[in-house]
């Protein structure tokens, strides 16, 4: 019986090292990612590298353009994506009832989410570029961004709506609160940690993208700010791309600084995101 | 047995409701007096919070539901056409099993029926506040922390807070649903003591949480068995002199 | 009675407003799909079949094959997947059942952090670090290979695959675990034994939502895969340079002239991916459906 048992034991023993082992080839990867384009990256992050114009064919000056690009890209997606996004979701959590058109809606959002990026960027070509006439601009590739992260923003939202207990809903309608006051005045002030959590990750995958805004948006080396929304801008993810494949003879610690900058724009965004949803969790009382 | 008064504040009338294909409510009738306490007794689970939510419409937020008969407020049919939901529910407010506060402080707890329904002078608000806080017993606890969160407060608090935030309304009538299930014996006491002043102002409606409760508070009793109204009687007979079997089973404590 | 019906009518607008925005989603995937055929269909008009689906894809002799380019998606993809879903099921069941606190709130952010690095990065890091690598243990010609892309893949897939089958095995009712420990059983028993096979459908569903990023992958793939258009059909294909559909529109709708049928040719190919990740998402969602509605009890 005991040798029985202790066999049992030893196997169990050696089932939790696998699954240990797995664990480990999971995240060591992840440290080694993140610590090489730290190590290497760090030497070529200066106030220069930030701030100045491209020089010299890319491989001196600055990453600022495409810096800049990023952010107003991110801009531009969440000023087209979140009236959007939040709408959906109050719609399917507040509104919608469970009909087969609900059900559409919400097939369309798996399928949105599971769409290529790539396909996206065809999609903007299409669309925006092309039938539209908005040229490859920061519009476009704004717009081709904001509908990749449209199912991003309504599955999180959705979620933190339907996160606040029916209570408060019942309670706002018996003091004569309409449906909208009601979601106003005590629904969306609660779910709203939620619903920015996951309006930053959207935004987050928004700008660490590249195929979408290869053809929309993306300009190989232009060494000046945007002017207008119709204007192409450099692009950091895409900046990546052209310096580390397209490039002979590029700087590898230019690569490297690039990266880290680009890592750490997301990673820091990340992070914040996390902090709130944390924190907010532990705050209320529900 | 009396279903029918001379001007009722509330009819009900032959309502029956189902949800989801099953019966909650059948063919119920009965009428409510005005500045009284009305008590719907019965075992957990036989539709009494059902009808009680029927009179406010809160139950139109519930989807696959059905009702007939009919429900009037002074006369008026609450399911007519064109009848202004919020406004009905200003006119019937409604205090729940749980005390639930809305997040924020004690003043906007309270106010947040009158903001909503568009009171804007402050001087009003503030009269308001005050007012509705003194009869729901609670004025003295909270005079110094108006601005405070509401959900520091204590159970019994709270629960007399909710009734405060419907009394800002100036309803005319009560709906209360179990309010006390969830309160320490004194702070029962409070809220019990707090309906006594109450119905001299407004027409209210109990579940209450145990026969005891309903022979504590209630003037006129309607004992509801599994969706049925069996039997309603004024004043306090019900609990000494039942007339149906049924009820005098309940009542006595041999079952439920 | 006047403000009343403002507030019905201001009401109106809200749901409506929002009601507009719930049925865009499904808007958008029309015109998505209206654009990808608009643009893509005339290839099927203007390329014969039997190039369309031969063997060799070389644009500037009129040779439309998209054979290889779908096999190497499918090669990459597979492979990505039967390296991922040990170690994806493996970490979730560490993470469920068996690590400690501590382990868990070190895991679950890493985890995070892999799903938040940008795919251009982890495509840079293939070419600069994991390539060289890939050679010289591979002894391959160069590190840029179809294993090398569903090394990055397998990752990438990661956190979606290790979040769906947590869900999965997080829906195992606490009574099975019970009941095997109650025989007698060892935990490792239980959860080998019974808390696995019954978690299978979600992990199904979890393999399926990774096949569905890994094979519209892009930038990663297209950076460290070396991008020729070959088909994959010997044993070492794996360690040879490949070429996928997402890397070949990315790659090649830059330098196309609009209208072209080369043009044609790259939509015909996102309509494939766009079909091809339709199917499996929906199969994956219907599923995940189904368990709602079946857990959905009142």
């Amino acid at each position: 019986m005991i040798s029985v048992n202790s066999r049992r034991y030893v196997v169990q023993r050696i089932g939790f090292g696998v699954l240990i082992l797995a664990a480990l080839l999971v995240v060591l990867p992840i440290l080694f990612v993140v610590g090489a384009i730290v190590v290497e990256g760090i030497g070529a992050i200066n106030w220069e590298f930030l701030t100045a114009i491209p020089r010299d064919g890319m491989k001196a000056g600055g990453i600022f353009p495409a810096i800049v690009g990023t952010l107003l890209l991110t801009v531009g997606t969440a000023l087209a994506a979140i009236p959007f996004g939040v709408g959906g979701a109050i719609y399917l959590s507040e509104y919608a009832r469970d009909t087969w058109l609900t059900r559409a809606i919400r097939l369309a959002i798996v399928n949105l989410a599971g769409i290529p990026s790539v396909v996206y960027g065809l999609f903007g070509l299409g669309l925006f570029v092309l039938f539209l006439q908005f040229g490859t601009s920061i519009l476009a590739g704004s717009l081709t961004l904001a509908i990749m992260t449209l199912p991003i923003i309504i599955s999180t939202s959705e979620e933190a709506l339907r996160a606040v207990p029916t209570e408060f809903r019942t309670v706002s309608a018996s003091l004569g609160g309409t449906r909208w006051q009601g979601i106003r005045n005590v629904v969306l002030p609660q779910a709203l940690p939620g619903i920015i959590t996951g309006v930053i990750l959207g935004l987050l995958r928004a700008g660490g993208e590249t195929a979408p805004i290869l053809f929309t948006v993306a300009a190989f080396y232009l060494p000046r700010l945007p002017q207008s929304p119709f204007d192409q801008t450099m692009a950091l993810p895409y900046h990546l791309y052209v310096i580390s494949t397209q490039v002979p003879g590029m700087p590898i610690q230019v690569q490297y600084g690039t990266a880290l900058v680009l890592l750490a724009l997301v990673l820091s965004l990340n992070v914040v995101a996390t902090v709130i949803r944390s924190y907010f969790r532990r705050k209320r009382q529900w | 047995m009396l279903t029918e008064i001379a001007n009722p504040k509330i009819r009900i009338e032959h309502v029956s409701y189902a949800y989801d294909g099953e019966m909650v409510l059948r063919d119920v009738t009965l009428d409510v007096p005005a500045n009284a306490v009305t008590a719907f007794f019965g075992p957990a689970g036989g539709g009494k919070t059902t009808l009680l939510r029927l009179i406010n419409r809160l139950n139109d937020l519930v989807d696959g539901t059905q009702m007939t008969g009919r429900i009037s407020l002074d006369g008026q049919d609450v399911y007519a056409l064109g009848v202004n939901i919020p406004q009905l529910r200003r006119r019937v407010g409604m205090v729940f099993a749980l005390p639930l506060p809305l997040p924020g402080t004690i003043r906007e707890n309270v106010l947040y029926g009158p903001r909503l329904a568009g009171e804007r002078d402050r001087s009003r608000l503030e009269e308001i506040v005050v007012r509705s806080l003194r009869q729901a017993a609670l004025w003295d606890e909270v005079r110094d922390r108006l601005d405070g969160p509401a959900s520091a407060l204590s159970g019994g608090q709270q629960q007399r807070l909710c009734i405060a935030r419907s009394l800002a309304l100036e309803p005319e009538v009560l709906l209360l649903d179990e309010p006390t299930s969830g309160l320490d014996p004194i702070s029962t006491g409070k809220v019990e003591e707090s309906l006594l002043e109450l119905k001299q102002h407004y027409t209210i409606i109990i579940v209450p949480h145990s026969v005891q409760q309903a022979a504590r508070v209630a003037d006129h009793a309607a004992f509801i068995l599994m969706g049925d109204l069996i039997e309603y009687q004024p004043g306090k007979k019900i609990f000494t002199t039942p007339r149906d079997k049924r009820t005098e089973d309940y009542v006595t404590g041999r079952f439920g | 009675m006047r403000k009343g019906s403002m507030s019905g009518w201001g009401e109106f607008v809200v749901e409506t407003l929002v009601r507009v925005a719930g049925f865009s989603a499904i808007g958008f995937v029309l015109l998505i799909f209206l654009f990808l055929l608009r643009e893509g269909v005339p290839a099927f008009f203007e390329v014969v079949p039997g190039n369309l689906f031969g063997t060799r894809w070389y644009p500037t002799f009129d040779l439309f094959g998209t054979l290889p380019l779908v096999l190497g998606s499918l090669l990459i993809t597979i492979t990505a997947i039967v390296i991922a879903l040990p170690l994806g099921v493996a970490t979730a069941v560490f993470v469920r059942e068996v690590a400690p606190n501590w382990a868990r709130e070190i895991l679950k952010p890493m985890i995070e952090v892999l799903a938040g690095i940008p795919s251009v990065v982890l495509g840079f890091f293939g070419m600069t670090l994991v390539a060289p690598f890939v050679r010289q243990v591979f002894g391959a010609p160069t590190g840029l290979t179809a294993f090398t892309g569903a090394l990055i893949l397998a990752y990438m897939a990661l956190p979606t695959l290790i979040s769906v089958a947590e869900d999965a095995l997080d829906a195992v009712p606490r009574s099975y675990r019970d009941a095997a420990l109650a025989m007698g059983a060892t935990q490792w028993q239980t959860i080998w034994r019974v808390v696995v096979p019954a978690a299978r459908s979600g992990i199904v569903t979890a393999v399926l939502l990774g096949m569905g990023r890994a094979i519209g992958e892009t930038m990663a793939v297209m950076m460290v895969t070396g991008n020729a258009a070959r088909m994959p059909l010997t044993l070492d294909s794996l360690f040879r340079p490949i070429r996928t559909m997402t890397a070949t529109i990315a790659a090649e709708m830059g330098e196309v002239a609009q209208g072209s049928t080369h043009y044609h040719a790259l939509f015909g190919i996102g309509i494939i991916l766009f079909v091809l990740t339709f199917v499996i998402n929906l199969t994956a969602a219907s599923a995940l459906f189904q368990k709602r509605r079946r857990g959905g009890l009142r």
